[in-house]
């Protein structure tokens, strides 16, 4: 079997509807965060949250008109299967959950709920955080995110060209805001997990862009006489199939965890199933139309001394490559 | 061949040194086999969140201990200059790390500076108008108090928490000043109890009353304020075990006859009512002092005060030297608790919590299938998937990613890393990403079988052209993944530690076993013309 074998399109004429595509979906994703706000997960905005077991059955309505009167922003929702009669109570920073205060509004909820006579009920989990915590966890978060993104920028530059390195971690910064507009969209929070779902994302997609700039680099010296633009559609469409069956095969693991993996999980495997897509269409429509943006086009020849890696043996359409890999082969 | 012995040598040694650590015990301990300790000894140890327990995280609040290392600097310079005869009209804290003097007379100022340089050294002088002077704790005396607070607590936690008798806490201490710590109380279910304990500063101070119980505090003051090296403490009123009595006051002696540090034991016991009480032994420094100073006070009354409160104040009938009770209206709970605190030692600064987070047993249960079933459902599609596309060749890549499963089990029982629930993420990607090595490998074949090359030709092109490629796409991931690690608590770095693990595992069986594998089958045959990919 071969899918995409011997494939000739032109990716690069495509881009300019895919950087307006890109900036649709970024641009609204902008609006939906300015306006509604992006949901914040216990971790992130501090606040109770606890999730009951019922001995009976109870309906989500009957909880929450049981903690409505004392909690205006309460989200009760149930946690995991129906049958397991679990309800998920989250209470945002109604006290200030800080030193003997911490577990009030735990003590609260509890209370609350044993007067609305629903039956007999035991907390089975809870997770309270102060504010302060948050707070600081933001910005580790982001600054973790910027320093990894500066990691693989050098790493990338130092191993390639400033152009494939900007191409990369542009693409990778478009797939981040890609994956919060989604996240925005869909209203799922902004939780730890979550924050290591995107740095996995940025990981990812910079595997990817990684993987077509290799053979640009490759093809750039076996075609010295292609402009830029020829040999980045070459070499996307070379790899064309490689990425496409890549991108299926972790989709197939982060959609396995997004049906079975449970509740917990659900946020963590949706963001891996944005992170996945936009990242193969970001390597495919963004990266390269970075590069070429960067370089400016015309001839490759100008250009091909830049990549200055001499650590990949010389390529494909080379004269001498009937003995080439042989040899290679052998000293591996 | 005698090149590829070694090779497939080297492969059975890895599969079965890590089946070993990572495999085997799991499945020993899954279905109750026997084995020996030191094999069982690297089991892959659960989360907190798919164990169960308590986790919390406090954050020290290194302000007291400053506060009292000033007020201690503070009472000496006093005392200093009551000896050296010299008159100030006051000397006060100003902030944590800060006192003034003032009204110092100009003609004893030099006297003044002679006594105060015999006792601050830890402080900056400072002198201001009118015979004003602050003292300043020096930078890096209040670092080193503030970092000899947090390891003091952490200590004392650790002790009250093996007290509980908690099996395989976890006790780190964390935070961007590095003053928080971490309690992480595996299978505790009660949350309160171990809140408690954990958080009580147990201070223990016996002192002299001077004056009192009284029920308002004025009408102790003297001036409108405490008379010098005295204080007011306040305390539970009426009868004891009268709940309803209020609060009353007590004009004590500053300094402690003995402090909670003089305790060699304590325990639960009864006082003379059948009360529950806690009884105590002095060691014999202690014993030492608290006999003289009972001795001299025969006939008043000895308050004792825990965490600033009163907790009974009876009369001194005689010398006591070793042994003594504390009673005041406690349960056979509280008894049980405050004997566990005063014998693990009194915290230098009081806590505040920061994080709660409890899992009931069977939270972390659901979440354990959870990841089970979706590790195995993700395992079996991308198997099929290989297997049906790539065909033999897909074999190959089968075999490569099971090997690099179980390396990636061996190696995190050997490091001791903790299997979280986004730990079973990690590992579900890690077979995603970890195939991507197979295909890129794969489809570089492919290409250049198409380039009519012979197919021993093809394999060896596909390998040496892709490995630095896998090598670059490796680096990158774990720089994003050494990031993660640092951002992240707990879950998160184990995460980061399985997706690592996994990249680094994969580069070995996607390149070298993947290879050898080929070369395996293609040294059976003399002429190879085609190959299943």
């Amino acid at each position: 079997m071969h899918i995409f074998k011997n494939t000739n399109y032109d990716f690069l004429r495509w881009r300019w509807y895919a950087v307006a595509l890109s900036w649709v979906v970024i641009i609204a994703g902008i609006v939906v965060i300015a306006t509604k706000g992006i949901p914040r997960s216990i971790e992130f905005a501090g606040g109770t949250s606890i999730i009951t077991h019922f001995d009976q059955p109870v309906s989500i309505e009957k909880v929450r008109s049981a903690l409505d009167r004392t909690f205006k922003e309460s989200v009760i929702q149930t946690f995991g299967s129906a049958s397991q009669n679990q309800v998920l109570i989250r209470v945002l920073q109604s006290a200030a959950e800080s030193g003997d205060s911490l577990s009030q509004t735990k003590e609260a909820v509890a209370a609350a709920l044993q007067q609305a006579n629903l039956g007999k009920f035991d907390i089975v989990g809870t997770e309270i955080v102060s504010p302060t915590v948050g707070r600081e966890l933001a910005s580790k978060g982001t600054w973790a995110t910027v320093l990894s993104l500066a990691g693989i920028l050098l790493y990338i530059a130092f191993r390639y060209q400033m152009s494939f390195a900007v191409g990369a971690v542009v693409a990778t910064i478009h797939d981040l805001l890609v994956t919060l507009a989604f996240l925005a969209f869909f209203r799922y929070d902004l939780s730890l997990n979550v924050i290591a779902a995107i740095l996995t994302v940025s990981g990812y997609s910079t595997n990817d862009t990684i993987v077509i700039f290799d053979r640009v680099r490759e093809n750039l010296r076996g075609m010295r006489r292609d402009g830029l633009n020829h040999v980045i559609n070459v070499s996307i469409n070379q790899t064309l199939g490689r990425t496409v069956l890549t991108a299926g095969l972790t989709l197939l693991s982060a959609i396995s965890l997004f049906v079975f993996g449970g509740e917990v999980l659900r946020g963590f495997a949706f963001t891996m199933i944005v992170g996945i897509i936009t990242g193969t269409y970001s390597s495919v429509f963004v990266a390269a139309a970075i590069v070429t943006f960067w370089r400016g086009q015309g001839p490759t020849k100008a250009a091909a001394h830049a990549p200055a890696s001499p650590t990949l043996p010389p390529v494909a359409q080379q004269p001498t490559r009937k003995s080439k890999p042989q040899r290679k082969a052998r000293a591996s | 061949m005698a090149n590829l012995r070694w090779k497939l040598l080297t492969i059975v040694t890895v599969l079965v040194v890590f089946s070993a650590v990572g495999v085997y015990p799991i499945v020993a301990a899954r279905y109750g086999v026997t084995s020996p300790r030191w094999l069982t000894d690297k089991l892959l140890k659960l989360g907190l969140d798919l164990k169960g327990g308590v986790h919390l995280v406090l954050r020290v609040q290194t302000d007291d201990a400053l506060r009292i290392e000033s007020e201690a600097e503070m009472e000496r310079l006093r005392q200093q200059l009551a000896t050296a005869g010299i008159n100030i009209t006051g000397i006060s804290l100003v902030d944590p790390t800060s006192f003034k003097v003032e009204g110092i007379r100009p003609d004893q100022d030099p006297a003044f500076r002679t006594a105060a340089n015999e006792v601050s050294t830890n402080f900056e002088r400072d002198s201001g108008v009118n015979g004003t002077y602050t003292f300043a704790m020096k930078p890096n005396v209040q670092l080193t108090l503030r970092e000899e607070a947090v390891v003091q607590a952490r200590q004392t936690i650790e002790r009250r928490v093996n007290e509980l008798g908690v099996a395989e806490p976890s006790i780190a201490q964390q935070g961007s000043n590095n003053d928080e710590i971490l309690v992480q109380l595996p299978g505790v279910t009660d949350v309160n109890r171990a809140k408690e304990i954990i958080r009580s500063t147990g201070l223990l101070e016996l002192k002299i009353v001077e004056q009192g119980p009284s029920v308002s505090k004025e009408a102790l003051l003297v001036n409108s304020k405490a008379p010098d090296g005295m204080e007011i403490v306040p305390g539970a009123g009426g009868a004891p075990g009268d709940a309803t009595g209020g609060t009353v006051y007590y004009l004590v002696r500053k300094a402690a006859a003995v402090t909670g540090r003089d305790l060699r034991s304590a325990r639960p016991s009864l006082d003379e009512n059948n009360r529950p009480a806690v009884s105590f032994t002095l060691n014999t420094e202690g014993a030492a002092r608290f006999g003289k100073v009972t001795g001299e006070n025969i006939g008043r009354d000895l308050a004792i005060i825990l965490d600033g409160r009163v907790q009974s104040a009876p009369r001194i009938d005689g010398r006591i030297t070793t042994d003594g009770r504390i009673s005041g209206s406690f349960t056979q709970e509280e008894v049980a608790n405050l004997s566990l605190i005063l014998r693990s030692g009194s915290l230098p600064a009081t806590l505040s919590y920061l994080e709660e987070r409890t899992i009931g047993p069977s939270l972390g249960a659901d979440s354990i299938r959870a990841g089970i079933l979706a590790s195995v459902v993700g395992l079996v599609l991308i198997m099929l998937f290989m297997l049906v596309y790539y065909q033999l060749s897909g074999v190959n890549a089968v075999v490569a990613l099971i090997l690099n499963l179980i390396i990636l089990l061996g190696l995190m029982a050997y490091a001791g890393a903790v299997m979280t629930l986004p730990g079973i993420a990690g590992f579900v990607l890690t077979m995603g990403i970890g195939v991507d090595s197979n295909v890129l490998i794969f489809e570089r074949i492919k290409e250049e079988l198409d380039h009519q090359r012979g197919v021993r030709a093809s394999i060896n092109a596909g390998f040496s052209r892709v490995f630095l490629t896998l090598l670059d796409t490796h680096v990158a991931a774990l720089i994003s993944a050494a990031f993660l690690f640092n951002f992240g608590t707990g879950p998160i770095r184990g995460f980061a530690l399985t997706l690592s693990i996994g990249l680094v595992s994969n580069l070995f069986t996607a390149t070298f076993v993947s290879k050898t594998l080929f070369e395996l089958v293609l040294s059976r045959q003399r002429q190879v013309q085609t190959l299943s990919i």
